[in-house]
């Protein structure tokens, strides 16, 4: 393996990406909601993803960011996409975009500011004191440990669950099994 | 600023992991031009096996035997006008092209090309491979709608359910051979490119051959799902003629549509190519392991120049059989000509210092280009698949299949281990 641990790097996570791809996302997010052409909002929404995945990476996980790649960005969204494809974008455009519920919609959002700076502002103890070190050559090797070790049960039972979903999709699906 | 540069030569890493700009702009710019050669290389070979493969001869007019057919066709989409449908969506279209070579060419930053002879080596190589190909099928989407137009439409959802099933399956194969790095030795796998490359030298096996006959069934499914993933003959139904004009492409024309052209191919290089990574040793001459001393280093350095040298030959053979007619004095020149210089490379590759770089990079792109001949092949005999025996096959007999392999890998490899555990009770 190339990562040999005498080999200090210059880290990639300068505030410079971290404002970039923050702007990517919140920018993406703000699209997926404003534009009025449902394709253009899926669309929106893969940056805004991509640019989560990029974030993943400057934070050492570079599992999580490749599985967000292939799961979201590759799959999950292409199968959106197929299906949005289908609707007829006429119609779609006459249909009205925001319900008119101002009010729950200003106390959830003041409800998460309001946590967000209560974090941001007394949570000091929350986090380490410094950044963790960096173990990005065994990041994969880690998250498979875990997985399959300490969150063995709560790893099955999510399994579990998409197995139920897989079958319920099929059942519906299909008039006659 | 010199020693910046000289201080990677030195070192035994890729210019990723040493941190070294300008070696890492250095092997970028050399894999974009290598590319775009290889792509052109592929154009005219694609169309000249297939012609003899058809008992046809193919180009022929221009340049001799047609050797400069790519570039008059890559003129020509040049200068053709750029149409845009009235009713596409004007910035969806234009992304689409632009979205497809990107994810294309951006996988090529961890491909092996020997064991220093990447970009950069990451700890989910395989992972950001297929994840980073996978979004190819975002941009034919994209192409499809945004075209506004009934023929693209059905490409693009063909493209995108097969895009979808095939990746499984090919998940599946890659996974076990992922596996196969760990199993019965010391330490952990990886997903390295290049430490997949390394654990079949060190286990001195290629996975191919590992667990016989699981890596090559593995290998089968793969090698199956990476044709379906890249639409290419026989599984082309988003772009097949004779019943969507040309598919996802069709509103396409000019510049737009010679960079899908040129997305189909690196992404035929780079399917290829993890599949030469995971199971055929990657840049590993033939037999590293039993095959060793000096008389057999020298016998497999000497290939490259050879090879070079044979298709020099050719060149002059075919200008000794060129018509002796005052019109075809100019292409019998040319073709003179080019045999010199593919022969004056074959004699820079003899070069110790020359032979000693280029060797792995000679049998990395060697055993890329045997996968490239067969989709050619591919093309040439097999028909088209209709949709649901293409959706029958990657669900009830690649899924399964891959599934097994997958079992059965995990199976044989924890063998010693269980033996082990029922022995000591």
């Amino acid at each position: 393996m190339a990562a040999d641990p005498t080999n200090h790097m210059e880290p990639v996570a300068t505030p410079f990406f971290f404002y970039l791809l923050g702007g990517l996302m919140l920018i993406g997010g703000v699209l997926v909601i404003t534009r009025k052409n449902p394709v253009h909002s899926a669309l929106a929404l893969i940056v805004t993803l991509l640019a989560q995945a990029s974030i993943y990476l400057m934070l050492y996980a570079p599992f999580v960011a490749g599985v967000q790649i292939i799961l979201y960005a590759g799959g999950i969204m292409v199968l959106f996409l197929f299906v949005i494809m289908l609707v007829s974008i006429e119609r779609s455009q006459r249909e009205r975009q925001f319900n008119k519920q101002w009010v729950v919609g200003m106390v959830a959002a003041t409800a998460l500011g309001g946590l967000f700076i209560a974090v941001y502002t007394k949570g000091r103890g929350i986090f380490p004191e410094h950044a963790l070190p960096a173990v990005e050559a065994q990041n994969t090797q880690n998250v498979g440990t875990l997985l399959y070790g300490q969150y063995m049960f709560a790893f099955e039972i999510a399994s579990l669950l998409l197995l139920v979903a897989i079958i319920g999709a099929v059942v519906m699906a299909k008039k006659r099994i | 600023m010199l020693d910046y540069i000289k201080s990677y030569l030195t070192s035994n890493l890729t210019p990723g992991s040493a941190g070294n700009m300008f070696w890492a702009f250095v092997y970028i710019v050399v894999i974009f031009l290598g590319l775009s050669v290889a792509v052109i290389a592929m154009n005219w070979l694609e169309r000249k096996i297939l012609a003899h493969m058809q008992v046809r001869l193919g180009p022929m007019r221009v340049g001799p035997h047609g050797l400069l057919q790519p570039i008059a066709d890559a003129i020509k989409l040049l200068l053709k006008e750029d149409i845009m449908p009235a009713e596409a969506d004007g910035f969806v279209f234009w992304m689409a092209p632009i979205f497809v070579v990107l994810a294309a060419f951006t996988v090529f930053i961890v491909v092996p090309f020997g064991p220093t002879h990447a970009v950069t080596d990451m700890n989910i190589g395989v992972l950001f491979m297929l994840g980073v190909s996978s979004l190819s099928a975002l941009g034919i989407v994209m192409a499809g709608w945004a075209s506004n137009s009934h023929y693209p439409l059905i490409g693009a959802l063909r493209s995108s359910a097969q895009m979808v099933s095939y990746e499984i399956a090919m998940g599946m194969a890659v996974i076990s051979a992922v596996m196969m790095t760990s199993l019965n030795q010391q330490g952990t796998g990886t997903l390295s490119m290049i430490g997949i490359v390394q654990a079949q030298q060190a286990q001195g096996i290629w996975f191919i051959f590992k667990f016989f006959p699981l890596g090559l069934i593995a290998f089968f499914i793969f090698a199956v799902a990476m044709v379906a993933e890249t639409n290419r003959a026989p599984f082309d139904l988003p772009e097949a003629e004779s019943e969507l004009t040309a598919g996802f492409h069709t509103e396409y024309s000019g510049f737009r549509w010679s960079l899908f052209f040129l997305a189909e191919y690196s992404a035929m290089i780079a399917v290829s190519s993890i599949a030469v990574t995971l199971w055929l040793g990657g840049w590993l001459r033939p037999f590293p392991n039993l095959l060793t001393g000096a008389k057999w280093d020298l016998f497999f350095f000497l290939f490259p120049g050879i090879t070079f040298l044979f298709l020099a030959g050719m060149c002059f053979y075919s200008t000794v059989r060129m018509p002796k007619h005052p019109l075809f004095r100019i292409q019998t020149i040319g073709l003179a000509g080019f045999g010199v210089v593919l022969g004056l490379i074959g004699l820079i590759l003899f070069i110790p210092a020359v032979r000693e770089r280029v060797q792995d990079i000679y049998w990395f792109s060697m055993k890329v280009a045997a996968f490239m001949y067969l989709y050619i092949w591919y093309r040439g005999t097999f028909p088209r698949y209709r949709f649901d025996q293409l959706m029958k096959v990657g669900w009830k007999i690649l899924l399964p299949m891959g599934l097994g392999v997958l079992i059965l890998t995990a199976g044989v490899g924890l063998w010693p281990l269980i033996q082990q555990t029922i022995w000591n009770r």
